[in-house]
């Protein structure tokens, strides 16, 4: 085990599949002299040199296509775009090319390669540069979606998504790069796509957070257990595509009640499609709707305390539970004699 | 003017472009017929353009085009039964009736698709040109696209990109002076585009693309440069299609008068005159190559009616590899239990329902009639 912050665990992984295996390259915008704009790609150009650490001209689209292209001649690309919101400029690729050819040339391609994207508010960056698009991308058949919240698993998940044969959508939290984390060393220490982990065991309800809220929400059951008296239990899905249902569903039909916290948008979320999911089958389990906490329904503002606003933050996720749990438990400092003392 | 090749080699060439002729021909009947459905784009007219360029192609060089390359993926080497079964949508297509007439692809003769998205080919070419770079080989990629797609934003990036890297691609626009209805001169401030990459230091040159001589003297002088040099190159290949954008065009946007204008110059019938004239083809060798591309023609329309449709257990096949790395996938997480297609083996049940219950639809009946397969029921 090494202590390693989150962009470090990154980097480790690029650098250790680079060394064991030719075809493996990086490529976006500032990854090399620049070092990366969040400086994930730190060092890897001074040992790969130019060829396999390319910085490449501002052009979302034509570097995720030009990835693509040169997975399907057999090499193994990384590209960066520098945030998620820029991604967008480069759909057509990902959606149009690197999602559909496999399929629609009926397996005689294969797309072998990673988009990694940092996203997430936060910064006060305002509304072009603070997307949580994990929805978005979920929706796609034929992408891998990859959605790490510590170094662990970053780390374990880029080295699969490298060495997987699907295209995968690496979604990268810009908060989250600086927290510190165990890393297991070994260089087949990788982590399968589908399994989700479970943070915190507990009884009476599930939290399902990703991401930054993976750690929200860990500290949200926390201060449930504390304050209220209340067992959660924290599932992190790591993955959206595909996503670890059993784990979850297993869970719900345990607690028989279901919060899922997420930094995107409301509609047409990663929650709202969880939810979905667990009422159609789980539904018998159930003894209060699902929860969503999500991101405000706007654009990101930049103020400080708007944005902050517009943010779940583990009050929310208190609150939520709450809803699901209301009248289920004796109220905290009550005459019951439980919950906090 | 190019000097004609050896008498092989003009059977050759007039042989590939008769195919073509033929071919995209009986695709229109087929069409007509709803035998083929979607869009149909044909390259009648455009075969010059086509066959001089594969003509110089090596084996190993890519070559990537739009959602007009039936043509292509034949002048390329792909049995003219496959192409055929693709526009039928049929199993034994060269995608498996997934792609349809806008997607041919044939990675064993390195025939990297036609792809429906304007402009999409572009970078994807690139990619195929680092991939050699990478590697250290000289193998080239031939990247074609029309004269609408020069004005996309791919366009502009590619050419930056390819050669600001040095890429070893040639790109070439078959410019047929129209994008769907818009003319060339509505939709592009520059209308010879041979120069429209200079800006992005790219040279380019513009060609006869009606004269398969030319187009192979040229192109295969560009593939040369571009291969011994290892920097990228653009021709502009002047052409024409005679039929109109796909299948439904009325084609208002032009005068009946141009069509019979350029059929004038038609690169089949010039090519003909010019073999017969100098001796080196006889009318029985211009008999027999159309009687061939008849012949193959017709065997590939049977061949593609007898073929299978698609089986509706493989709906979820081929959308994911199942390796060590992603050991299942849930083709439809409503399920009750997420179906894990373990090497898209065991079809999963709830696919198979879905696709019977669209099958049932396409097949005309009743889609009121069939119960909505799913978890509800
Ligand atoms: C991105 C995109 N925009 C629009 C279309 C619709 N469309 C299909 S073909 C076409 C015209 C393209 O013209 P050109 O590039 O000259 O090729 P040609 O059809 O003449 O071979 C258009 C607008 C599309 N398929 N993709
Ligand atoms: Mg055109």
């Amino acid at each position: 085990m090494a202590e390693l912050r989150m962009r470090e665990a990154l980097r480790d992984a690029m650098a250790e599949e680079m060394r064991r295996d030719e075809s493996v390259f990086v490529m976006g915008e500032d990854v090399g002299v620049f070092q990366g704009a969040f400086k994930v790609t730190e060092g890897l150009l001074d040992e790969f040199g130019e060829k396999r650490i390319r910085d490449t001209p501002i052009s979302e689209n034509t570097i995720v296509g030009v990835g693509v292209g040169a997975a399907m001649a057999g090499l193994r690309p990384v590209v960066e775009l520098m945030t998620v919101n820029f991604s967008l400029l480069a759909l057509d690729q990902i959606v149009n090319h690197a999602a559909a050819i496999p399929y629609m040339f009926n397996g005689n391609v294969r797309v072998p390669m990673v988009i990694r994207m940092p996203g997430g508010g936060g910064h006060q960056l305002g509304p072009t540069h603070s997307h949580s698009f994990e929805a978005l991308y979920l929706q796609v058949p034929g992408l891998l979606v990859a959605c790490p919240s510590t170094p662990a698993d970053a780390k374990a998940l880029l080295k699969a998504s490298i060495r997987d044969e699907n295209p995968v959508i690496f979604i990268e939290h810009e908060s989250l790069y600086g927290i510190k984390g165990e890393v297991p060393e070994g260089e087949d220490e990788i982590l399968r796509f589908g399994e989700a982990a479970i943070r915190r065991e507990g009884s009476d309800v599930t939290i399902v957070g990703i991401l930054k809220m993976a750690h929200v929400a860990e500290r949200a059951a926390a201060e449930l257990e504390e304050e209220h008296g209340i067992s959660a239990e924290v599932i992190d899905p790591r993955t959206l595509r595909p996503l670890d249902l059993d784990t979850i569903l297993a869970s719900v039909k345990k607690t028989n009640r279901a919060v899922i916290v997420e930094e995107g948008w409301p509609h047409g979320g990663v929650g709202a499609n969880l939810s979905t999911l667990i009422t159609e089958q789980a539904f018998d389990y159930l003894d209060a709707p699902v929860q969503r906490v999500t991101g405000a329904d706007v654009h990101m503002p930049y103020s400080r305390r708007m944005e902050q606003a517009a943010i779940p933050h583990e009050e929310n996720v208190i609150e939520a539970v709450l809803a699901t749990t209301e009248g289920a438990f004796p109220p905290a400092g009550g005459n019951s004699g439980e919950g906090d003392s | 003017m190019a000097e004609l090749p050896d008498r092989q080699e003009s059977l050759e060439l007039l042989g590939r472009m008769c195919l073509i002729r033929r071919f995209e021909e009986e695709a229109g009947r087929q069409y007509q017929r709803a035998k083929a459905g979607g869009f149909l784009h044909l390259a009648i007219g455009e075969e010059a353009t086509i066959v001089g360029t594969t003509s110089v192609m090596r084996e190993d060089d890519y070559l990537i085009g739009t959602y007009r390359t039936h043509g292509h993926a034949l002048a390329r080497g792909t049995p003219a039964n496959e192409v055929m079964a693709e526009l039928f949508g049929r199993q034994t297509g060269t995608s498996g009736g997934r792609g349809g007439s806008m997607h041919i692809f044939d990675a064993g003769r390195r025939f990297m698709g036609g792809y429906g998205i304007v402009g999409g080919n572009l970078p994807l070419a690139a990619g195929l040109a680092l991939a050699s770079q990478y590697r250290d080989e000289d193998t080239v990629t031939v990247c074609m696209f029309g004269d609408g797609a020069s004005n996309t934003g791919n366009f502009g990036e590619t050419m930056n990109l390819a050669a600001l890297w040095k890429l070893p691609v040639l790109f070439l626009v078959e410019n047929n002076l129209y994008g769907m209805g818009t003319s060339l001169e509505r939709h592009s401030a520059v209308t010879d585009l041979s120069h429209k990459a200079a800006g992005y230091g790219i040279e380019g040159e513009r060609i006869d693309g009606m004269n398969v001589l030319e187009v192979r003297e040229r192109v295969g002088e560009h593939l040369e440069t571009v291969r011994s040099e290892g920097r990228p190159s653009l021709v502009e290949a002047f052409t024409y299609r005679y039929r109109g954008h796909s299948a439904a065009d009325p084609e208002v946007y032009r005068e009946k008068s141009e069509v019979e204008e350029w059929r004038e110059k038609d690169p089949i019938e010039n090519f003909i005159r010019l073999c017969c004239d100098q001796g080196v083809l006889s009318d029985d060798d211009v008999e027999a190559a159309r009687r061939e591309a008849d012949e193959t023609v017709e065997a590939a329309v049977k061949f593609a009616d007898e073929s299978p449709e698609p089986a509706l257990e493989s709906l979820y096949e081929e959308l994911y590899v199942v390796s060590e790395t992603m050991g299942w996938y849930a083709v439809d997480e409503r399920s009750p239990e997420p179906h894990r297609g373990e090497l898209g083996e065991d079809a999963p049940e709830l696919a198979r329902d879905l696709a019977e219950s669209g099958a049932a639809h396409a097949d005309g009946e009743d889609p009121e009639q069939q119960s909505r397969p799913g978890v509800r029921d």
